[in-house]
């Protein structure tokens, strides 16, 4: 068990190396450096040249990525040239949005996954199956956006039930009942759209995992001992069926990834994905490639806890 | 060789049609037999025709003229689905955007499909140190946040044209299908088919392309079009978000973004809802055929 996780430790470090590189050959490529947009245009041309010197922009790219790397080692990952304030901080501020609404995303998702999922396998083949998987054809069908603007088009401007923006609303003052629980409901909106596409994948698998457990012998032979359906669905169908799907967990950290940029951007949520777009307009690119390392490491150390619970879960893996 | 080939399949014919259907046969029975793939098929063959033939009768050039005495517009009987912010006929943007976005997902997918069967089928087939090697970088690949490093491509590129954009996204998107090519390659080379080839003296290269290739090809076939469906999401998706196609090109998804403005997205519903109807259903009809073809690949779930 320890030396399979030891070793899947040690593949990520070439990975995350990997990812760097790109990630610094990305921030070399873009246009301007740490100096564009700090200086006036009016600045002496041999004054910038001797400040590039001075901030290492003229040493060899491995200097200046090794220099980059210690640095985001140690959290300094720059200066934003846009807000004039270090890009640590800034994403710090916007990262518990996310944090949020990736958690409450999370949440829906099971809530309203599991139910279903136990539904369609328990009794496949009735109506209530058909239904729950004519849901999943259409969800796994329709893009992420199209159902967010949909559903903030319908419940936000067209039923007025939830707000069409923000993560709060102004003017409350944080810390008191209200204010938490005002920023629970500018959440749910935006959680339930991704949350509505998200559990499709979670559904289908716990379908298929009930449908196939329930032909198992062990079933059979349960029921032939005398057990009841209680009985044999709660000991014996969910426990086994439910163990994969939290191996899965994971990979949703790299599904939300991909998912909060969609979702910040049409409700105007204040988070990271919100921060990664905007710091693109604003040709903020310090921002912008520390945010690409960040979402890069957290989809590793996702793939990370995945292979770990799934080793957790099915023992065949760790002999591997 | 080749004639060989075509000979023994005419004398095994008549014997052959009584056995087994071909693949490309099965693949079709099971649309035949499954009204809704069918119905969707018909759907998005009427569309591709409708939309490429439409848009050779528009002029392009007309349709993205500005005309500021035509400002949001709804719809009437002169546009069809109402103007734009910049009078721009929608119902234009919307076969050109169609056209547009379709083309990109047909050259990304052929594109992807390429590389991806090139990659999985030398990985599978000789194993070992190489398909190590190309195994770490897939699996590398598949779990970068695909979406941002795309973007992020997108923005860093000086020159910004459709043919970058196609390359970009091809880049970052071949590594599913090697994947699995690379698997049924590993299952396919151990088959005796294999064997005997090689002990008669066949090339590598001969065996990889006209024996193993085409006995993966109803797979092919049905990942293709699953992948078919996911690129116009993701080609709309980026042109939402302003990283899709340059600044002009109507596109489907270039259309959806008009709606990131709340004021269009709540009063001016013919600008935005549209085009995402339309993505709607041609992502779902594309899935439709695209499961249908899947289950008819596994002789467990056909209907037909």
């Amino acid at each position: 068990m320890w030396k399979l996780m030891v070793r899947r430790i040690i593949i990520m470090i070439p990975q995350i190396v990997v990812l760097s590189l790109l990630v610094f050959m990305l921030a070399k490529a873009m246009p301007g450096d740490a100096l564009t947009g700090l200086i006036d245009p009016s600045i002496d041309p041999a004054a910038i040249e001797a400040m590039r010197e001075r901030l290492g922009l003229n040493n060899p790219w491995y200097v200046q990525y090794w220099d980059w790397i210690t640095r985001a080692l140690q959290g300094d990952l720059g200066q934003s040239f846009f807000f004039k304030m270090p890009v640590a901080d800034l994403i710090g501020q916007r990262m518990v949005n996310t944090f949020w609404l990736s958690l409450a995303t999370l949440i829906l998702t099971y809530l309203i996954a599991i139910p279903l999922g136990i539904v369609s396998g328990r009794y496949n083949d009735t109506l209530a199956d058909r239904l729950i998987t004519g849901y999943t054809y259409v969800g796994f069908a329709a893009p992420l956006f199209i159902t967010a603007l949909l559903m903030l088009y319908i419940f936000g401007f067209q039923f007025g039930w939830f707000p069409t923006g923000g993560s709060v609303s102004p003017g409350s003052t944080p810390g008191s009942a209200e204010y938490v629980i005002d920023k629970i409901y500018h959440l749910l909106l935006p959680a339930l759209s991704m949350a509505l596409i998200t559990t499709v994948s979670t559904v289908q698998y716990l379908r298929c995992e009930i449908i196939d457990t329930k032909q198992k012998d062990f079933i059979i032979t349960a029921r032939a001992k005398g057990a009841s359906e209680q009985r044999v669905y709660h000991r014996h169908i969910l426990r086994n069926s439910l163990l994969p799907i939290a191996a899965l967990f994971g990979y949703e950290i790299t599904g939300l990834i991909g998912g909060t940029i969609f979702i910040e951007n049409i409700f105007n949520y204040p988070g990271m994905g919100q921060l990664f777009l905007e710091s693109i307009t604003r040709r903020d690119y310090s921002v912008m490639t520390a945010l690409v390392l960040l979402y890069g490491i957290a989809a590793i150390v996702g793939a990370l806890i995945s292979d770990i619970i799934l080793s957790i879960v099915d023992p065949r893996i760790r002999i591997k | 060789m080749r004639n060989n080939h075509a000979d023994n399949a005419d004398t095994l014919s008549p014997e052959a049609s009584d056995r087994s259907p071909s693949g490309f046969r099965i693949l079709w029975r099971e649309l035949v037999n499954d009204k809704v793939a069918l119905f969707s098929l018909i759907l998005i063959v009427v569309i591709i025709v409708f939309v490429f033939g439409v848009s050779m009768i528009l002029d392009q050039a007309e349709i993205v003229t500005v005309d500021l005495f035509a400002l949001y517009q709804p719809p009437s009987s002169e546009f069809w689905l109402g103007t734009d912010y910049g009078g721009r006929d929608i119902f234009g943007q919307l076969i050109i955007g169609t056209r547009n976005s379709l083309s990109i997902a047909f050259i990304v997918t052929a594109l992807t499909g390429t590389i991806g069967i090139l990659v999985g089928l030398i990985s599978g087939y000789y194993g070992g140190t190489i398909d190590n090697v190309f195994m770490r970088i897939v699996d590398f690949f598949m779990i970068l946040p695909t979406l941002m490093i795309v973007i992020a491509f997108v923005t860093a590129v000086p020159k910004y044209s459709i043919v970058s954009f196609s390359l970009i996204m091809t880049a970052f998107l071949w590594m599913g299908i090697a994947r699995m090519i690379r698997s049924k390659a590993l299952q396919e080379k151990e088959l005796e088919y294999v064997q005997a080839s090689k002990t008669l003296g066949s090339t590598d290269f001969k065996i990889m392309f006209t024996q193993v290739l085409p006995n993966l090809s109803s797979l092919i076939i049905v990942t293709m079009t699953l992948n078919l469906a996911a690129n116009i999401g993701l080609e709309s998706g980026l042109s939402f978000l302003g990283f899709g196609f340059p600044e002009s090109t109507p596109s489907l998804g270039t259309l959806i973004s008009y709606a990131r403005n709340p004021q269009t997205l709540e009063f001016r519903w013919w600008i935005w809802l549209p085009a995402s109807i339309l993505v709607l259903v041609l992502m779902l009809s594309i899935n439709n055929v695209g499961q249908a073809l899947k289950r008819a690949t596994d002789a467990r779930q056909r209907r037909g």
